[in-house]
């Protein structure tokens, strides 16, 4: 019995992460336990709370009635959902704008950091870098205002299109349905992609100079210390942002769909988020009931992938989020 | 023994070709990626600086053709609404910037200290947010019901405090030695003491990272002041009336092009396209102005303790 106690004595000494609960020492820290309290009421109100709010999907909301007194339909509002081609439509374009934004992104950023830093002039290796991240703090109303402009009848494409007498008369880019991932793709890498290298530089610049030594001296080229080098010293980085962003593959497809988009093209550039706006606040019956199941299969299918993605990088030994 | 020599001379020569063949390359591959990223910007601000009726034949690159300052005049004293959004929107930058700063920086104080018995499971309660999203439509109807839309503060009170700026900056308090603290202590400073006196000076890099991070975030957003103050146009926003403007613009060109708009096209000496420009370029210049000078704490901010968390 003694024993098993100065045991688990040690093992609390060892472990001086976790301190000792005690009465004293609670009294000594009062203040950080009433600032806490404050962090965990907020935290409760602002980011617990909507989920509790998540009842209003198995309910018929109405919002004079509020959740004690609206209807409940079980899951009615899930069945209609998924008989709903409009639904599986959305789902489809989220997905296939987030899975091409997450490989592009994660390609072209790697590919700017490694040019980037194999330049040698540091005044315009500084230019470039400083030019390559603008863009990330410009508003995507902003940004799709400047695509809008580039890919009119008058704009720079189809005037240099023109020019070289690819096409012979201006094309319009916002008409045609099959451009708009491609769009929608070429604007997240304009103006995220100088912005996501900077991780992928300061994970090259943090690798052991060494290894491209030992690589020279085993006759390594530039492509080869690039292969055998470079991208081994950054895999955990990339490891860690993948796992990141899986769970962002349908977080990532709202702004600029819905402010490029148009009626021409809504098959293909609506997207999880407008659906629920459309159904909850923009119809003529403003359903909230359909916009909270929406919405509750959207956190729930992010919150999969991650976990899933996660498991897997455990499984194959990788770095991971948690 | 000597074509051994020359081999070797033929070899690095060779090298030494490749090498700059590779630089060439990577140069031109760099300076189209500014020209990529900067014409855009650089040709709408010529179009902002362009007279209307001019404008529409195209053909505007890197200059105004006929100089105008009139789509400017227009946007600060023809259009109120412009106006009353840039006074919200710069309000509600300073106020939340600065409340946020605080709220957040608080949370990382206590965070990081060892001691404090709730560190981890109050950790949890934040990273869990990061993750659980409550959804669109049941926190429009909490906010509702908190009586915060129709209002200024649904900018302010929601966003105080954000998991991911929390766990930036609770890394870089870690980072600072626990004897300072402890010396603070036994000259008999409390816990409130020890954060403002010798935390904060300590944190300025990462707390003016994060302090510009919620700014522009303040800035740049739009989506607020549609969703919760849609009916309240005294609480518009910059961002949100530019997007008004640019969507008007939008649906005028539509009807030209389909031959149906008569209106549109008898519009006075100014055409929209060059006070759309105006409007673009007078909502990003507080930000490219500001960038130049801001842009190491920028980067700074990511690598300080986002990579990993």
């Amino acid at each position: 019995m003694e024993n098993t106690t100065t045991a688990s004595q040690k093992v609390k000494e060892i472990d001086v992460n976790k301190p000792k609960f005690t009465v004293k020492e609670f009294k000594r820290q009062w203040v950080l336990v009433v600032i806490g309290a404050v962090y965990v009421i907020y935290g409760i109100i602002f980011y617990y709370l909507p989920l509790v709010g998540w009842i209003m999907a198995f309910q018929n909301f109405v919002y004079a009635d509020g959740i004690f007194k609206s209807k409940w339909v079980g899951f009615d509002k899930f069945r209609f959902l998924f008989s709903d081609d409009q639904f599986i439509m959305v789902i489809r374009n989220t997905f296939a704008m987030g899975v091409l934004n997450l490989v592009f992104s994660t390609v072209f950023a790697i590919g700017f950091a490694i040019l980037l830093n194999e330049v040698r002039t540091k005044w315009f290796k500084k230019t470039i870098q400083t030019i390559s991240y603008m863009p990330h703090f410009l508003s995507w109303i902003i940004v799709t205002a400047i695509v809008h402009d580039a890919l009119t009848s008058t704009g720079i494409i189809n005037e240099l299109l023109l020019k070289f007498g690819i096409v012979e008369q201006a094309y319009p880019f916002l008409m045609k349905p099959g451009w708009f991932w491609p769009i929608v793709t070429f604007s997240h890498l304009w103006k995220e992609t100088g912005w996501n290298a900077i991780i992928y530089l300061a994970a090259i610049t943090s690798i052991d100079p060494c290894l491209y030594e030992s690589a020279a001296i085993d006759g390594a080229g530039r492509f080869q210390k690039i292969r055998y080098v470079t991208i081994p010293g950054i895999r955990p980085t990339i490891m860690i942002l993948l796992l990141m962003n899986m769970g962002n593959v349908l977080n990532a497809g709202f702004e600029i769909q819905y402010l490029l988009g148009n009626g021409i093209l809504q098959d293909v550039a609506r997207t999880i988020d407008i659906y629920i706006l459309k159904w909850s606040l923009e119809g003529r019956i403003m359903d909230f009931s359909l916009g909270t199941a929406a919405g509750i299969f959207k956190t729930v299918v992010s919150m999969t992938f991650i976990v899933v993605s996660n498991y897997i990088a455990k499984k194959r030994g990788d770095e991971r989020l948690f | 023994m000597a074509e051994e020599v020359e081999l070797k001379v033929r070899h690095r020569k060779k090298i030494a070709a490749e090498d700059l063949i590779f630089y060439i390359i990577n140069t031109i591959i760099m300076v189209l990626f500014a020209i990529v990223t900067l014409y855009p910007v650089l040709n709408t601000l010529a179009y902002s600086f362009n007279e209307g009726n001019d404008a529409v034949r195209g053909g505007i690159h890197l200059w105004p053709r006929a100089f105008s300052t009139r789509n400017y005049e227009e946007i600060i004293f023809e259009r109120k609404s412009i106006m009353q959004g840039l006074w919200v929107t710069v309000g509600r930058t300073l106020l939340g910037t600065v409340t946020s700063l605080a709220a957040n920086a608080l949370l990382s104080f206590i965070l990081s200290r060892k001691k404090f018995l709730f560190k981890s499971s109050l950790s949890l309660f934040w990273i869990i947010t990061m993750y659980a999203n409550g959804g669109m439509i049941p926190i429009l109807i909490l906010y509702r019901y908190l009586h915060l839309t129709s209002s200024f503060w649904v900018y302010i009170v929601p966003g105080l405090v954000s998991a991911f700026n929390v766990m930036v900056m609770r890394t870089y308090m870690q980072g600072i030695p626990d004897s300072l603290e402890e010396a603070a202590q036994l000259e008999g400073a409390g816990y409130m003491t020890v954060f403002v006196k010798i935390i904060t000076p300590l944190c300025m890099p990462v707390y003016a990272t994060i302090a510009l991070f919620v700014a522009v975030g303040h800035w740049n957003s739009w989506f607020d002041a549609m969703l919760y103050n849609r009916f309240d146009p005294q609480y518009t926003t910059l961002q949100y009336e530019l997007r008004k403007l640019l969507d008007s613009v939008s649906a005028s060109t539509g009807g030209q092009q389909a031959g149906t708009s008569a209106t549109a096209s008898s519009a006075a000496t100014i055409t929209p396209v060059t006070v759309r420009a105006a409007a673009t370029i007078f909502t990003m210049a507080p930000i490219i102005a500001l960038y130049p000078f801001l842009q190491r704490y920028f980067v700074t901010g990511l690598t300080i303790g986002g990579v990993k968390e």
